[in-house]
Order: structure tokens, then C-alpha cells, then sequence
């Protein structure tokens, strides 16, 4: 007996603060939707079209000095350091190459170049805008269509209120990384869509998990109301839950630190995803199945009940 | 119990054994190279090695190995220094019809190639090269065939003896005017059974005209999609010849979309040469001078004489050609940059058969008159209007670089001057031999990464790699104990059958690809913590450890299939979805849940069961204080 309760697991109550939790998620969904509607997010040349160029300085970089050197020679550019204090980074702004046929980027390098010795192109990206545009639609129809192919999945393997539960979670976290872009002001491109796109499946990932156990424990456990079998799923599914978060997370952190500039948004955007996935799968999915109130008959096979727990029982 | 057939034993083993195989050619680095081939219609003298040679010692640069096969030569270098060193004493003392690329060789062992393994093939982002994408101006390939149906239904129109009274190109129609109802009614039926017998065509609406009627022609939807798809093949087969004229080693030409061609030059260092080879439109027209009107008065009368066109030459002075074209660029199959007895640079053109056929008659003609060269070359210009909308102008410029006077027949292969530099004149002769653009293209998009980038690129993408999966092994076997050594020797097979699965499918590796690979790394480990904490589970039920293993791998199986193939769902979604970069993250992605599910979960419990199959155990080492 005394083994038996020191195997037990601490059960917490998740669900008693659920209402808190949707206060919570309200909040920082109202921030984000805000901060989007009003800010916006600071597109990137992948789709607001225009040129960047990477160089490379064989000292420190003076930015001023650079910017004012460019403004001489007559161009409107932006430029900032870029990882290091001698990688610059300067954006033009789409209308001033139009056609690209005049190579502003090596005008641009020959003005640096001539201002300092040893300047090197390290990178350079022209998006002519018609190109901007498609990749924003496209970016959005990549989002609807994988929401939408997930949505047919989980129906058909669970019931429909659980893919809606699913996507409310999908839409959760995906609204609130973006607004996170959003309200901190990072330029978001290709790369960051791409991580938005992974944390899909990643949240998506979380939630199953969790509704898998919903689920058999809707159809095992028969006398728990629907909140204590949701209560014990994710109380079951918490030590995975968090270590597989931990595990993401660690590799997340090193492209972070380690994977270089390029690749710094993109982990950026990851982790602040796994961190919100990992707590909508615990809340904003379980509480939606609560608020439509999904029930365990709705999960039970077509076929008659009693045989089905017979099959259950089977060990 | 929880013994595993045996060949589930082999399967892994085999599975290990090719991983590891495939996986191998990646370990040993690629050298600095430069690759020397011969173009078109050309070959070694055999002499070549030894004046490569001797030209390195000259200018003291070591070489590591020279690989050389009947198509091409590979002189390999130890460093990049070297390796950018060595273009110009190559190229000098190579002389003319050699061209040398930048590249980077394998180093892989014959034994392994004799396998087909090969190392995963690098993108842009991580050798460094440009990549362009091109749009193909599709109006003014619509454009041009309506003009080839204004010449075209004029003749037959002749021919057949059916009288109308002209054909004008008006916008995307032509419009043939008549005399009267009883002439458009022949000819209609007459055109009708020409052009849309067997297939359709062109559209004919009776219109009524100021004198007479007429009939507006327009093409029909099949022939526009022919027109666009010949146009867009025509060009991606010009710009294949143009990038080989250029020397780029592993080029990509592909098309995308219906109207857009991606090209791919890894290595190129001078993106500025490469897009004015790749865009040029740049052709040649030969026609005769009027030598009776006064071009002067023509340009400020702003009448030109029947029968003529009037051109500007390079240093602006007017001057007047015949209409009629003697002989286009189409028929050019050769064309040598060279310099002409005054040392000024020239072209010496090479003509097909017919070409020269054509070409001989009409010089023969016109002995002693005066001939001008017309270069003729299209820019196209984008400009995003306030409203948002993006309007296009294509510019035809057309200048005449040369008036000479016909001395004798010309026939076959004759010389051009009056070309401002020695690029200029090597510019011509690659678009001359490497054939005209069925319709102007422009760069839409331009992505160069620099050589010194991608070295970066990969040194950051490798330690990244390196140290994420570290910390997750250290993670797993704190945790796990005895269980989260197996799921590292999973992760490990893992990531030896990501490596071996993108070189077998030589797809493109990227930098997001190597986030993938990261991510993966992060996620694989999620079915083994499916599993373990099943395990944890029943054993806190009190179930006895083998029965443990049993259902905790039974019970996490659905659990795990569910989230991985949502998670493909995603990486598919993005495959289809994605350009370049992104497309090289679902890959790797979609690649590492497959072999996570084959790892994580048959590669462990193999594992599992030989440790601890077929035997009483009171407890497991699975970490947990369990």
C-alpha cells in the first residue's frame, strides 16, 4: 500500500484555472491582433520587395560613417550592424532598383569600396516587388491549407470538436508569435514564415498528444465527469509534455547562440512558439473541448457499447 | 518475452549498415577547384596539363591534384586562395575556346562513388553563388508571333490570289481590311481552313472598317499557352547555352510556374557579368543602306522614305536602312570575339547553311553599296505604381554599329566592327552563339551569397547541429538513464539516415535545411519520451517491468503515429508551398519524422529487448526513481 502511494503521481488541477488561463490567452491575443492591426509587422525584403546587401568590413564598421557615404552618392538606405560590429546590412527600399537592371548592389559595393579599401560582398537579395506580393498570398494560403489538411485529419481520427479544438490552439499560438514579432518590431521574412509553418505542426504535436489520452481515458475511466478526464490526461501527458518541450528547446537555444545570424529569427520565432504550444496544448485546447462541450459518448465507437469495453478490457 | 524476430534484427542492421554507407562520402571535404572544359565543337590537345603546370609554378600557386577525363579537366587546390589565384594564369595560358569554372570537387573515394554515394549536394546559401529568378516577358512573345501572322496571312493571302487591302498589327489583334463583303467572305473561308482545320488557331470577328470591312484576328486561348510554353522553352534552352558559355560548374535552369525560370550558377563571383549575359537580348540585323534619301532631312521632316526605316548610329547621326531585313542573328552559329587589321575589337561571324545561302545572294546583289549592322537589344523596366499595381515597359533599343561597304559576296564566316570595348565585343559573341531569347526576360528576384558567407554558413549550421545534439544526448541520458542511451544511439542512426537519405536524393541542402536537421534532432527524441513515460506509467500501476515495455510501446504507438503525420502534414504543406530555402527545411523536416518513427521505435526496442528481453528483471533503468 505504502508503494503503491509513493508511485503515485502529484495530480495537479489544471482545469480549475482554466478560467484564468483564458483571461490570460484573451489578453495576449487582444495584445497581438492590436499590435498587428495597428503596427503591422516589419516585413522584410522577401515580401515587400527591394534589395538587401550584406558586406563584410576587414575592421569594425562605423554605421554613421557608412550611412552618411550613401546618402552622399544618393541613396536612400537603410543600414544597420548585422551580427557582428564589420557585417553591415543595407536595405534599399523597393523603388529605387526598379528592374534591377542597373545593379544598384554593385554600385552600392563600388561606393563602399571606394570610401574603404577591402569591403567584401558577403550577400546580396533583390525581390522585384510583384515577387513581394505572391509571397505574402502564398505565405497565407501555405498557413490556411496546412490548418485546413490538419482540420480533415483530426476529424478523421477524432471528432470534429476536436480539430476544432485543435486549430483554435493552432490559431492561438500562431497569432501570438506573431504578434510577439509584431509588438518587439523584428523584420519578419522567409525563414520566420517557415518557423510559423513548423510551430503548426509542433503546437499541433502537443495537442494530439494530449487528446490521444483524452481520449482513452474518456473511454477507460467511465465515472469521471468530462473535466477529470481531462484533468488526468494532461496530468498524465505533463512529464512528456515538459521534456519534450525541454529537449526542442535546447537544440532551439543553440541555433540561436550557435547557428548564426541568418538563422537567428527563425529560432527566435521556434522557441517562442514551443513556449506557447507547449502551454496552449495544456489550456486553450483542453478548455475549448470543455467549452463545446465534448462528452465521452461523442468518442465511443459506432459499434454497441458493451462490446466495445469488452475489447478494452482485454489486456 | 519481448524478444524480436530475428529479421527485424537484419532490417536494422541493413538499415544501420547502407545509412552509414550513404552518409559517408559527407566526411570527406570537397576541394577548392577549378574545372576546365572545351566548348562546343572542341577538343583537348593533350597538351593542356603541362602548360596548367607550368603556368602554376610561374606564378608559384601549389596545386593538390589535377583529375583529368576526355570532357574535362579538374585542378584541385588546398585552399580558396589558391584556388582564385589560379584563374588567371589558367585562363592565359590556356589561350582561346577553353572555359574555366570555380567549383567545388568531392573528395570521394572510388569505392564509394563506384556505390553511387555521393556527399549532399549543397545550396547557394552554403557554397555561395547567385540565383536568379527571370520572368519571361510574355506580351512581347505574344507580341512577336502576332507580327509573324501579320507577314504570314499577307503572303497566303497573295498567294492564293485573294484580294484584301492591308494587314495591320494593332495592339494584341491584327486587322485585315477588305474591299468589300464578297472578298472577306473568300478569304475568311480561305484562312479558316489554312489555320483552323486541324487545330484552332486564330479567332476571326467580322468588323466593319472606314472604307470597306475587315476582319480582326486574334489567337486563340490553345495557340497563346503554346505560344507562352515554346517561348519559355525556347529561352530556358538560350539560357542553358549562355550559362555554359559563361563556365558555371552543376548550373540549375528550371523552369517555374509558366512563366519563370529559376537559374542557379553556384560559384559565380561577378553576379553583375552574369545577369548582363543571362538578360541580354542583344541580337544582330543586317540591312542596306538608302544611299539616294537624305537621312537629315528625314529625321526632321519626320517622313521617311518608302520602303525604309530610319535608325540612329552609336554617335547619334541619322541614318537611313532599307525595311527590308538581308539577314537576322537566327541564323548565326558562330561568333568569335577578335580584333580586326586597325587593332579596334570585332566579331567574326559564323553563318549556317542557309544562312549563308541567304546571305551570299543578297551580298552578291549588292556589290559595292553600303551595308549597316543594327544591334538591336530589349530592356525591360518595373516600376510599383502608389496604387500597388506593377507596370512593365519593354524598351527596344536598336543602334547601327557598323556601315561598310559590300567589297565581294560575303558567304559563310565574315568579321563586324565597331564595337566599343573588348567586353562588349566578347558579350556579342557569346549571345550570337548561344542563340536569341525567344522573348526578353527580366530578373525578378536575386539572391548572391559570397563565398566567404557560405563558408560561414556551414561552419555555423555544423556547430549547431553539433551542439544541439549534445545537449539533447546528455538531456536524454541524465534523464533516462539505461533507456536514454538507447534513444541517443536512435538519435545518432537518426541523424546518419537524415545525412544518407538527402545525399541519396541529392537534394539541396540549405541553411533552414540544416534547421530542420536541428529540429528534428529536438523533435525525434519526443516518440522515445512517448514511450519511456508510458513505461513509467505501468510500472507505477504496478505492472512488472517486461510487461511494461511490452504495452508502454504498444499504448505510445497511436499516440506517436497521430503527432508525427500532422507534423508531415506541415512539412508536405510546405514543401508544395515553398520556394528554394523553405523547400530544403520541409525536406529535411519530412525526411527526419520518417526515419524517427523507424528509429525511435523499432530501432530502440530492438535495443530494449536485447538488454533487457528474456530475462527476470525487478527493475528497469529508466531514471524517475523508478
Amino acid at each position: 500500500m505504502n508503494k503503491q502511494k509513493k508511485n503515485q503521481k502529484k495530480q495537479y488541477n489544471f482545469m480549475a484555472y482554466r478560467r484564468f488561463a483564458v483571461i490570460i490567452s484573451a489578453v495576449l491575443i487582444l495584445i497581438s491582433l492590436a499590435s498587428l492591426a495597428i503596427r503591422g509587422l516589419d516585413l522584410g525584403v522577401d515580401f515587400t520587395g527591394g534589395s538587401v546587401i550584406e558586406v563584410g568590413y576587414p575592421s569594425t564598421a562605423n554605421v554613421d560613417e557608412i550611412r552618411a557615404t550613401l546618402e552622399k552618392a544618393g541613396y536612400d538606405a537603410s543600414v544597420q550592424s548585422f551580427g557582428s560590429d564589420k557585417d553591415i546590412l543595407i536595405r534599399l527600399a523597393p523603388d529605387n532598383d526598379s528592374g534591377n537592371k542597373d545593379n544598384i548592389s554593385q554600385k552600392v559595393l563600388e561606393v563602399l569600396q571606394k570610401h574603404t579599401a577591402g569591403v567584401e560582398m558577403r550577400r546580396v537579395e533583390f525581390v522585384g516587388p510583384q515577387i513581394g506580393d505572391e509571397l505574402r498570398d502564398q505565405g497565407g494560403i501555405a498557413m490556411l491549407l496546412a490548418l485546413a489538411g490538419i482540420l480533415i485529419y483530426v476529424t478523421l481520427r477524432f471528432e470534429f470538436r476536436f480539430s476544432v479544438g485543435s486549430v483554435v490552439a493552432l490559431l492561438h499560438d500562431v497569432v501570438i508569435t506573431l504578434g510577439f514579432f509584431s509588438v518587439i518590431g523584428i523584420e519578419f521574412d522567409l525563414t520566420i514564415l517557415a518557423a510559423i509553418l513548423a510551430i503548426i505542426g509542433y503546437s499541433l504535436n502537443d495537442t494530439i498528444v494530449v487528446f490521444d489520452r483524452v481520449r482513452e481515458n474518456f473511454l477507460k475511466i467511465r465515472k469521471a465527469t468530462t473535466e477529470e478526464s481531462i484533468n488526468t490526461s494532461i496530468n498524465q501527458t505533463l512529464a512528456r509534455t515538459i521534456v519534450t518541450s525541454l529537449t526542442t528547446l535546447l537544440v532551439l537555444f543553440a541555433l540561436f547562440f550557435f547557428g548564426g545570424e541568418i538563422i537567428h529569427g527563425f529560432a527566435l520565432a521556434m522557441i517562442i512558439g514551443v513556449v506557447i504550444g507547449t502551454y496552449s496544448s495544456i489550456y486553450v485546447a483542453s478548455s475549448s473541448l470543455l467549452m463545446m462541450g465534448v462528452t465521452r459518448e461523442a468518442l465511443l465507437p459506432p459499434i454497441p457499447d458493451e462490446e466495445s469495453e469488452e475489447i478494452e478490457q482485454m489486456p | 518475452m519481448n524478444r524480436y524476430p530475428l529479421w527485424k534484427y537484419l532490417l536494422i542492421i541493413a538499415v544501420t549498415v547502407i545509412g552509414l554507407l550513404y552518409a559517408l562520402p559527407n566526411l570527406y571535404p570537397s576541394d577548392p577547384s577549378l574545372q576546365i572544359t572545351m566548348e562546343d565543337r572542341y577538343k583537348f590537345n593533350g597538351k593542356e596539363l603541362e602548360n596548367i603546370q607550368t603556368a602554376l609554378t610561374a606564378a608559384k600557386i601549389a596545386v593538390k591534384r589535377v583529375d583529368s577525363d576526355k570532357e574535362k579537366l579538374m585542378v584541385r587546390f588546398a585552399n580558396t586562395d589558391d584556388q582564385f589565384a589560379s584563374v588567371d594564369p589558367i585562363k592565359a595560358a590556356l589561350g582561346k575556346h577553353y572555359i574555366t569554372a570555380l567549383t567545388l570537387a568531392p573528395t570521394t573515394p572510388s569505392w564509394l562513388k563506384s556505390l553511387n554515394a555521393l556527399p549532399m549536394y549543397l545550396g547557394l546559401d552554403l557554397r555561395g553563388g547567385v540565383h536568379f529568378l527571370m520572368e519571361v516577358d510574355m506580351k512581347t512573345a505574344i507580341d512577336k508571333s502576332m507580327e509573324r501572322y501579320r507577314i504570314e496571312l499577307g503572303s497566303f493571302l497573295r498567294d492564293k490570289d485573294l484580294r484584301y487591302l492591308g494587314v495591320i498589327h494593332d495592339g494584341d489583334s491584327l486587322t485585315v481590311k477588305f474591299k468589300d463583303e464578297a472578298l472577306r467572305a473568300n478569304a475568311l473561308e480561305a484562312l479558316k481552313r489554312e489555320y483552323n482545320l486541324t487545330s484552332s488557331l486564330l479567332n476571326f470577328q467580322e468588323i466593319p472598317n472606314k472604307k470597306g470591312v475587315a476582319l480582326k484576328v486574334t489567337l486563340t486561348e490553345v495557340n497563346i499557352n503554346n505560344t507562352k510554353r515554346f517561348a519559355l522553352q525556347q529561352n530556358i534552352t538560350t539560357l542553358r547555352n549562355r550559362v555554359n558559355e559563361l563556365g558555371v560548374s552543376e548550373p540549375i535552369i528550371q523552369q517555374q510556374g509558366l512563366e519563370r525560370i529559376v537559374v542557379e550558377l553556384p560559384g559565380v563571383q561577378d553576379p553583375a557579368e552574369a545577369k548582363k549575359i543571362l538578360g541580354a537580348t542583344a541580337t544582330l540585323e543586317f540591312r542596306m543602306v538608302d544611299e539616294e534619301n537624305d537621312p537629315y532631312l528625314a529625321q526632321s521632316s519626320r517622313r521617311t522614305p518608302v520602303g525604309d526605316k530610319l535608325f540612329l548610329e552609336r554617335n547619334g547621326n541619322p541614318i537611313l536602312l532599307k525595311r527590308k531585313v538581308m539577314l537576322t542573328g537566327d541564323y548565326i552559329t558562330g561568333a568569335d570575339p577578335g580584333f580586326d587589321e586597325n587593332q579596334r575589337p570585332s566579331v567574326t561571324i559564323t553563318l549556317d547553311g542557309k544562312g549563308a545561302n541567304i546571305f551570299g545572294r543578297e551580298t552578291g546583289k549588292n556589290v559595292k553599296k553600303l551595308m549597316g549592322v543594327v544591334f538591336i537589344e530589349h530592356k525591360t523596366e518595373l516600376k510599383k505604381l502608389p496604387d500597388g499595381t506593377i507596370s512593365k515597359k519593354t524598351t527596344k533599343t536598336q543602334e547601327v554599329i557598323n556601315v561598310a561597304r559590300i567589297q565581294e559576296r560575303l558567304s559563310k564566316r565574315f568579321q563586324i566592327t565597331g564595337l566599343d570595348s573588348t567586353k562588349e565585343s566578347n558579350g556579342l559573341a557569346i549571345l550570337l552563339r548561344a542563340g536569341a531569347l525567344a522573348a526578353p526576360v527580366y530578373i525578378v528576384e536575386e539572391r548572391t551569397i559570397g563565398p566567404s558567407l557560405g563558408a560561414d554558413n556551414i561552419a555555423d549550421g555544423r556547430n549547431a547541429v553539433i551542439i544541439g545534439f549534445v545537449f539533447v544526448l546528455i538531456f536524454m541520458a541524465f534523464y533516462y538513464r539505461v533507456f536514454g542511451l538507447v534513444a541517443n544511439l536512435a538519435l545518432t542512426l537518426n541523424l546518419v539516415l537524415i545525412i544518407a537519405v538527402l545525399s541519396m536524393l541529392q537534394a539541396t541542402l540549405t541553411l533552414p535545411g540544416i534547421a530542420g536537421i536541428v529540429l528534428t534532432v529536438g523533435m525525434a527524441v519526443d516518440a522515445n519520451v512517448l514511450i519511456y513515460e508510458r513505461i513509467k506509467e505501468e510500472l507505477r500501476n504496478g505492472v512488472t517491468p517486461q510487461i511494461a515495455i511490452q504495452s508502454g510501446y504498444e499504448k505510445a504507438f497511436s499516440t506517436i503515429a497521430d503527432a508525427n503525420i500532422t507534423t508531415l502534414i506541415a512539412a508536405i504543406v510546405l514543401y508544395g508551398m515553398g520556394t528554394g530555402p523553405i523547400k530544403g527545411f520541409a525536406i529535411t523536416l519530412a525526411i527526419g519524422i520518417v526515419s524517427s518513427m523507424f528509429t525511435a521505435i523499432m530501432g530502440t526496442r530492438a535495443v530494449i529487448n536485447l538488454i533487457y528481453g528474456n530475462r527476470r528483471i525487478k527493475r528497469l533503468q529508466i531514471g524517475g526513481g523508478l
